[in-house]
C-alpha cells in the first residue's frame, strides 16, 4: 500500500466518480491532525436534535428515499441461533426486499431494487454467499472477534483470512476500544492497518462501537485514526453495546469523513448500525448524509445501514403510500 | 411530479407543504377584517390597512388602523380594570396565566401557521420555537404570579401598561411582554407591529376564551402614531418597547419626565467570536442558527463573525459549504431553512445595505442557487475582507448578512467585540473553558452564549447593554420591569430641612464661620477644590460658588464645576472603573470600612458643619454623620455578596446571570441629607464595582467637598470617585448628554429629571431620575437592593456542558 502525502486542508478535492470510489490506501498515523480534533457535545447534539426538523420527504419523494434506503441496508443476523435455513430466508429478501406488487405500483422494477449486502457471522458466510449466487449482493462478515473484539490478535486476522476465503467480500472489524480509551492511537492505527492488510480485496468496514467509547471526542478520534489506517467505512455499533447508532454519532463521524475527505481526497463510507428499526428514523439518516456530505453518500458503496427489522417497515411505508392504507407487518414476506 | 424512479436517482428534496386550512378559516371566520380587543370585546373596524403575507405578497386580511380615541378607550378600560385584576389573591392570576399557557399549547399549531402566513418566517421555526418558547413564557410567569407576595414583598404592579412590540417575533414577544405584565397584577394595551398583527388578534380570542377579565389585556393595531398614542397617554404606567434603537430614542425623548416607568429592548450588532480551539463545525452550525435563523430579522443575531485570524480560512470555506445547502422558500413547506423577509421595504433595505458593502470593499458571497423570485426573499450572504470601518460592520441590517472580521488575540477580540454602540448579546466559541468563562465578563452584552447561540427561555433574563437598550425580559430580573415599591411603604418624607428661603448675604468674611472664629489670627483659607482623578483640581474656569446657610451667613466656597471639568472627571473615572470592576467584593467592601472608620474619626467635623450649612440642629445633624457611617457598613456588607443567580434553563447546562456594574455612573445628590444622600448613593455604585462623578447637592456641597479627604486617606483607587461641585442641574445635564455616561442617577427636580432624561437618549444611557423625595435615614428606603439593582446589570451567560 502506497500511502498518499497527508496534505493539508484540500477545500475542494476532486470530484468522485458515479458509482465506485477508489479505496482508500490510508495515510501514515498523523497525530496531529487526530489531537487538533474538537468536538462539542452540546453544539453537535442541538445540530442532530434539528436535522430531523429542517428535512422531510413527503408522497413521491418519501417513497423514493425509502426505495433508497432499501438499497444501503446491510440486511442483517448475528445471533446465537442462526442457522443455514434462518440465512437462506435472509438472502431471499434480500434478492427480493420490496413486494412485487408494490414495486410494480411504484414504477419501479426496473431499478433492480435489492439490499446492498447481507451481513452474517463467518460460520454462515458461505451458506449467504452460495445462497446470493448470480446476484450482486455481497455478503459481510463479521470478524476480529466481534463483538467484544478481545481474541488474540493473531486469531482476529485470521479469523478475516478465513471469512474472505469463505467468500465474503465485506469484513466488519471491530476494534479494540482500550486503545482509544487509553488514548494509545498508534495501537490503534497498527491494528486497523493489520486487519486491512488481512482484508485484501475484501471491503473492511472498522467498527467503533461508539456506546462503549464514552465521548463524543474520542468516536471523532478513532474515526479519524480508523480512516488513517485504510478503513474503507467507519461503522459505528456492533449492534451489542447498550447505545448503538445514534444521530449525534452519525454526525461526528460524518465530520470528520469530510475532514478526511478534504485532506487526502479519499471517500469513506458510513454505515450506521444497530437501532435503525423504522423509516422514518432511517429517512433522517440520509438527511444527514445529504446535508454533512453530500448526495453521493447515498450510495451503497458509501453508505450502508446495518439492520434487520427496518427493511419490513420500510416496507410498509412504501405499501401504504400506494394503497392510502396504513399496512400491516404480517403482510410482509418475512427475511 | 417527477416519478418515483426519476426521485430515487436524483434524490432531491420535494414540496412539504404544512396545510394553511385551519389559518384561513379563522381568517374567515372574522371575514378577514378586524376591530381591535377592547375591554373584552372586538371593537368594529376602523379605517382599515392590509395585512400581507410576504411569502406570497398576496393580502390576507385587513385590521384596523388604530386611532388615538381607540388607545384612549383602551387604556380606560385597562384603568379600569386594574382594581380588579391587581387585587387578585395571586393564586387566582396565576391560574389565568395558567390559562394562557394552556390556550397557546392547544392551538399551537395554529398559531404556528397563522404566524408563519403574516411574518414569512418558517414553519419549522414558528412551530419548533416560537410557540413552544410563547407557552413556555405563560407556565414560567404563571409560577411567578403564585410566587408574588412571597418573593417580591413590598412591591405591587405598576398600574397599566402600554406594550409596542416588533414583527420579527409577533407572538413571542407579545408574551415577553404580556406574561411578566400579567403575573404582576398590571393591565395592558399591547400594539403588535403593523406588519404582524395577525396572532397576537388570535391570542386575544384565545384569552377572551380562556376567561381573562374584560381590559386586562387590550390590542390596539395600527402603525406609529398608534403606538405614539399609546406612548403619550397621560395615564400609562410603563411603556415597554421592542424595536429599533432609533424608535427606542424617540420613546425615550417623549417619555421624559413623565414619571412613566420605561424598559427598552432595542436593536444589536452581535459579536459571535470564534477561537481557534473551536469545534469549527459546530460552529458552523452556530452561525446558521445566528444569522440565518427566521432571516437574520433577529435582534440578537450574531450578525458580525469574529475569527481568529489562523483559522479564518478554514472557516470561510466551511461556512460557505455549509451556505450552498441552506433552503430558502415557501415558509410553510417544512424542509426550508429559511422563509420570506417580512416586507418589501425590509428586503429593499437589505439589498441597498449589501449593495452599499460591496461598493466599500468587502468581498459578497452567495450561495450558486438563487432564492424564489415571487416574494420577498433573500439569500444567505456573506463578506469577508470586512473592517471595522465598514457600513456594514456598523450597522444593523436585520437580514441574513453575515460580515466577518479576524482578530489576532483574546484581548483584541474582545475589543472588536465591544466596538459598537450596541451590546445585546455575545456568542464565544472555544473548547478552553478558561477563555470562554474569561471573555464572558468582558464582553459588553446582556446576554452572552458559550459555545451556542439564541439560546431563549422564560427563566433567564434577556436584554442589552449601551444602545441596545434597559430592562430585562424573562426570570426574576425581568419581574422588576413591571412592578413598583408598594404605595403603603412611601410614606410622606417630613420635610426636615433644606427648603429655608436663603436671606441676603450679610457681608463677612468667608473664613470668619469656617474655622476658629475667636481665633485672633487670620485663619488660612481652606476653599476646597473639585475632586478629580485623585487629585484635588482647580476648576477650569476658576471660579467659586458660594454656600450660604439658611440664615444667610456665608458657610464656605467651592468650585464652579463646568463641562470640561465634567469631562475630565469621566475620563478619570473611565480609567478607573476596569480596575475596580475585577477588584474583589472582599477588598471594595475593605475599603467601604475604612471609609467609614475614617468618618467616624472625623464625626463631630461633619456634624459641625452640616449644621453650619443646614441649620438641623446638632442632633439631627449628629443622627446623620451615624446614619452615614451605618450606611457605608451596609455596603461595605453588600460588597461580597450582591449575588447573581444561577438560572434553571432546560439545557444540560447553566445560564449565570451576573450582576455587573454599569460602570461609569454620573451621580447628581438630593439635597435632604447632603452628606447621608451622597453616602447612600456612592454606598452602592462603589460596593459594585462602578466608578463615579458625583455632583453634590448644589446649596450644600461642603459635606461632599469634605469627604474626599476622607476618600483620600482610605485607599479608595484615584478616580473611582470624582466630585464636581456646581450648578446641579447644569452639571447633570453635561453627564446625562455625555455619550462615555453609561448611567446618570439624579435626585432634584422635575424639571431636572426631564433634562436628565431627555439628554440620557443621546446613548440611551440607564436613568434613575426621581424627584421624589425619601427617607434617606429610614433603612426600607434609603438603601439595599433597590440601590443595588440599579448600580448594576444582569449579563446571562449560557455555558452548556457535557464531553
Amino acid at each position: 500500500m502506497t500511502a498518499k502525502p497527508n496534505l493539508s486542508l484540500v477545500t475542494s478535492p476532486r470530484p468522485l466518480p458515479a458509482d465506485h470510489v477508489e479505496r482508500n490506501a490510508g495515510v501514515p498515523l498523523d497525530l496531529d491532525v487526530v489531537r487538533a480534533i474538537r468536538v462539542n457535545r452540546s453544539a453537535v447534539e442541538r445540530r442532530a436534535a434539528t436535522i430531523p426538523t429542517r428535512r422531510t420527504v413527503k408522497n413521491e419523494w418519501q417513497a423514493a428515499w425509502l426505495l433508497r434506503a432499501v438499497t444501503l441496508i446491510d440486511l442483517t443476523t448475528l445471533s446465537g441461533d442462526d442457522t443455514p435455513g434462518n440465512v437462506r430466508r435472509l438472502c431471499a429478501k434480500a434478492r427480493r426486499p420490496v413486494r412485487d406488487d408494490i414495486i410494480d405500483a411504484l414504477g419501479a422494477r426496473d431499478l433492480g431494487i435489492t439490499v446492498g449486502a447481507v451481513c452474517v457471522y463467518h460460520a454462515l458466510v458461505k451458506t449467504a454467499v452460495d445462497a446470493l449466487a448470480g446476484s450482486d449482493i455481497p455478503v459481510a462478515a463479521v470478524s476480529t472477534g466481534f463483538p467484544a473484539g478481545l481474541s488474540p490478535v493473531e486469531q482476529r486476522v485470521q479469523e478475516i483470512r478465513a471469512s474472505v476465503a469463505a467468500g465474503a467480500r465485506e469484513i466488519d472489524i471491530v476494534i479494540t476500544r482500550a486503545h482509544v480509551l487509553t488514548g494509545n492511537y498508534a495501537a490503534l492505527y497498527d491494528e486497523v492497518r493489520r486487519f486491512r492488510e488481512a482484508c485484501g480485496d475484501a471491503h473492511m468496514k472498522a467498527i467503533l462501537a461508539t456506546g462503549e467509547l464514552a465521548t463524543l471526542g474520542n468516536v471523532a478520534r478513532a474515526s479519524m485514526v480508523a480512516m488513517q489506517a485504510g478503513a474503507d467505512f467507519i461503522k459505528t455499533s456492533t449492534g451489542k453495546e447498550g447505545v448503538n447508532a445514534t444521530l449525534p454519532f452519525a454526525l461526528v463521524m460524518c465530520r470528520m469523513i469530510r475532514e478526511y475527505y478534504e485532506r487526502t481526497g479519499w471517500a469513506i463510507g458510513f454505515k450506521p448500525a444497530g437501532g435503525i428499526r423504522s423509516a422514518k428514523n432511517a429517512l433522517e439518516y440520509l438527511y444527514v448524509m445529504k446535508e454533512e456530505l453530500g448526495d453521493r453518500w447515498l450510495q451503497p458503496d458509501l453508505f450502508r445501514f446495518g439492520a434487520s427489522s427496518l427493511l419490513t417497515d420500510i416496507e410498509r411505508q412504501l405499501e401504504h403510500f400506494v394503497t392510502g392504507r396504513y399496512a400491516a407487518a404480517h403482510r410482509m414476506p418475512m427475511p | 411530479m417527477p416519478s418515483v424512479s426519476k426521485i430515487f436517482r436524483t434524490m432531491e428534496y420535494g414540496p412539504a407543504p404544512e396545510s394553511d386550512k385551519e389559518a384561513l378559516s379563522w381568517l374567515g371566520k372574522h371575514e378577514r377584517v378586524f376591530g381591535h380587543y377592547i375591554d373584552g370585546a372586538w371593537t368594529e373596524p376602523g379605517t382599515t390597512y392590509d395585512v400581507m403575507n410576504p411569502a406570497t405578497s398576496k393580502v390576507i386580511a385587513r385590521v384596523t388602523d388604530g386611532t388615538a380615541a381607540d388607545v384612549d378607550a383602551a387604556v380606560r378600560a385597562a384603568g379600569r380594570a386594574l382594581p380588579g385584576w391587581k387585587g387578585l389573591a395571586p393564586h387566582a392570576r396565576a391560574r389565568h396565566l395558567y390559562a394562557l399557557a394552556r390556550a397557546v399549547q392547544k392551538h399551537a399549531r395554529l398559531l404556528a401557521v397563522l404566524e408563519s402566513m403574516d411574518n414569512g418566517k418558517s414553519i419549522r421555526e414558528t412551530r419548533d420555537i416560537d410557540v413552544p418558547l410563547v407557552a413556555r413564557h405563560f407556565y414560567h410567569h404563571a409560577g411567578w404570579a403564585q410566587l408574588l407576595g412571597a418573593e417580591f414583598a413590598g412591591y405591587e404592579a405598576v398600574g397599566v401598561v402600554g406594550q409596542i412590540i416588533p414583527w420579527n417575533f409577533p407572538l413571542l414577544m407579545l408574551a415577553w411582554k404580556i406574561a411578566p405584565a400579567l403575573a404582576c397584577g398590571n393591565t395592558v394595551i399591547l400594539k403588535p407591529a403593523e406588519f404582524t398583527p395577525l396572532t397576537a388578534l388570535c391570542f386575544a380570542e384565545l384569552a377572551h376564551e380562556a376567561g381573562i377579565p374584560a381590559g386586562v389585556i387590550n390590542i390596539v393595531t395600527g402603525h406609529g402614531d398608534t403606538g405614539a398614542a399609546i406612548v403619550d397617554h397621560p395615564d400609562v404606567d410603563k411603556i415597554a418597547f421592542t424595536g429599533s434603537t432609533e424608535v427606542g430614542r424617540i420613546i425615550r425623548k417623549a417619555t421624559a419626565g413623565s414619571g412613566k416607568k420605561l424598559s427598552l429592548e432595542l436593536g444589536g450588532k452581535s459579536p459571535f467570536i470564534v477561537y481557534d480551539d473551536a469545534d469549527l463545525d459546530s460552529v458552523v452550525e452556530g452561525v446558521v442558527d445566528a444569522i440565518w435563523f427566521n432571516q437574520g430579522q433577529v435582534c440578537c443575531a450574531g450578525s458580525r463573525l469574529l475569527v481568529q485570524e489562523g483559522i479564518a480560512e478554514q472557516l470561510v470555506a466551511k461556512l460557505r459549504a455549509r451556505m450552498e445547502k441552506l433552503r430558502v422558500g415557501a415558509p410553510l413547506d417544512k424542509a426550508v431553512d429559511m422563509g420570506a423577509i417580512v416586507a418589501p421595504v425590509q428586503l429593499e433595505r437589505i439589498r441597498s445595505l449589501v449593495q452599499q458593502g460591496a461598493d466599500e470593499g468587502a468581498t459578497m458571497w452567495q450561495p450558486s442557487w438563487a432564492a424564489p423570485q415571487d416574494g420577498c426573499f433573500y439569500p444567505p450572504t456573506l463578506f469577508t475582507n470586512v473592517e471595522p470601518s465598514s457600513t456594514i460592520a456598523q450597522v444593523e441590517i436585520f437580514g441574513p448578512v453575515l460580515v466577518t472580521m479576524t482578530f489576532r488575540t483574546p484581548d483584541e477580540s474582545v475589543a472588536l467585540a465591544n466596538n459598537t454602540p450596541y451590546g445585546l448579546a455575545a456568542s464565544v466559541w472555544t473548547e478552553n473553558i478558561n477563555l470562554a468563562l474569561d471573555i464572558a465578563p468582558k464582553i459588553k452584552a446582556g446576554v452572552v452564549w458559550v459555545n451556542s447561540t439564541n439560546l431563549f427561555d422564560a427563566a433567564a433574563g434577556f436584554g442589552g447593554y449601551r444602545e441596545s437598550g434597559f430592562g430585562r425580559e424573562g426570570g426574576r430580573e425581568g419581574m422588576w420591569e413591571y412592578l413598583k415599591r408598594a404605595e403603603s411603604r412611601e410614606r410622606r418624607v417630613e420635610k426636615k430641612r433644606g427648603t429655608a428661603e436663603r436671606r441676603p448675604e450679610r457681608m463677612s468674611s468667608a473664613a470668619s464661620t469656617l474655622d476658629s472664629p475667636l481665633s485672633t489670627l487670620p485663619s488660612i483659607d481652606r476653599t476646597p477644590k473639585l475632586f478629580i482623578a485623585g487629585k484635588q483640581a482647580r476648576p477650569d474656569q476658576g471660579y467659586t460658588r458660594r454656600i450660604h446657610s439658611p440664615t444667610g451667613t456665608l458657610v464656605g466656597e467651592v468650585g464652579e464645576g463646568n463641562r470640561k471639568d465634567i469631562r475630565n472627571a469621566v475620563e478619570a473615572a473611565h480609567a478607573a472603573a476596569g480596575k475596580w470592576a475585577r477588584s474583589t467584593g472582599h477588598n471594595r467592601g475593605q475599603i467601604l470600612y475604612y471609609i467609614a472608620e475614617n468618618l467616624s474619626a472625623r464625626a463631630a467635623e461633619f456634624a459641625a458643619r452640616i449644621d453650619a450649612m443646614t441649620a438641623c440642629g446638632k442632633r439631627a445633624s449628629k443622627q446623620e454623620v451615624d446614619a452615614s457611617i451605618s450606611r457605608l457598613f451596609t455596603y461595605a456588607a453588600w460588597a461580597d455578596k450582591y449575588d447573581g443567580l444561577v438560572h434553571s434553563v432546560p439545557i444540560r447546562g447553566v445560564s449565570i446571570a451576573m450582576n455587573e456594574p454599569i460602570g461609569v455612573i454620573g451621580v447628581a445628590c438630593p439635597d435632604e441629607f447632603p452628606l447621608l444622600g451622597l453616602v447612600s448613593l456612592l454606598g452602592p455604585t462603589m460596593a459594585t464595582g462602578n466608578a463615579t462623578i458625583v455632583v453634590p447637592s448644589q446649596p450644600y456641597p461642603l459635606a461632599a467637598t469634605d469627604l474626599y479627604s476622607v476618600l483620600e486617606t482610605s485607599d479608595v483607587p484615584a478616580g473611582v470617585v470624582n466630585v464636581v461641585t456646581g450648578g446641579r442641574d447644569a452639571l447633570s445635564k453635561v453627564l446625562a448628554e455625555h455619550d462615555d455616561v453609561e448611567a446618570v442617577w439624579y435626585f432634584g427636580t422635575r424639571d431636572g429629571v426631564t433634562a436628565v432624561e431627555l439628554a440620557s437618549a443621546s446613548n440611551m444611557k440607564r436613568t434613575w431620575a426621581t424627584w421624589r423625595e425619601r427617607d434617606w435615614l429610614d433603612a426600607a428606603d434609603g438603601e439595599g437592593r433597590e440601590f443595588l439593582r440599579a448600580a448594576t446589570q444582569v449579563k446571562n451567560v449560557w455555558v452548556p456542558y457535557g464531553e
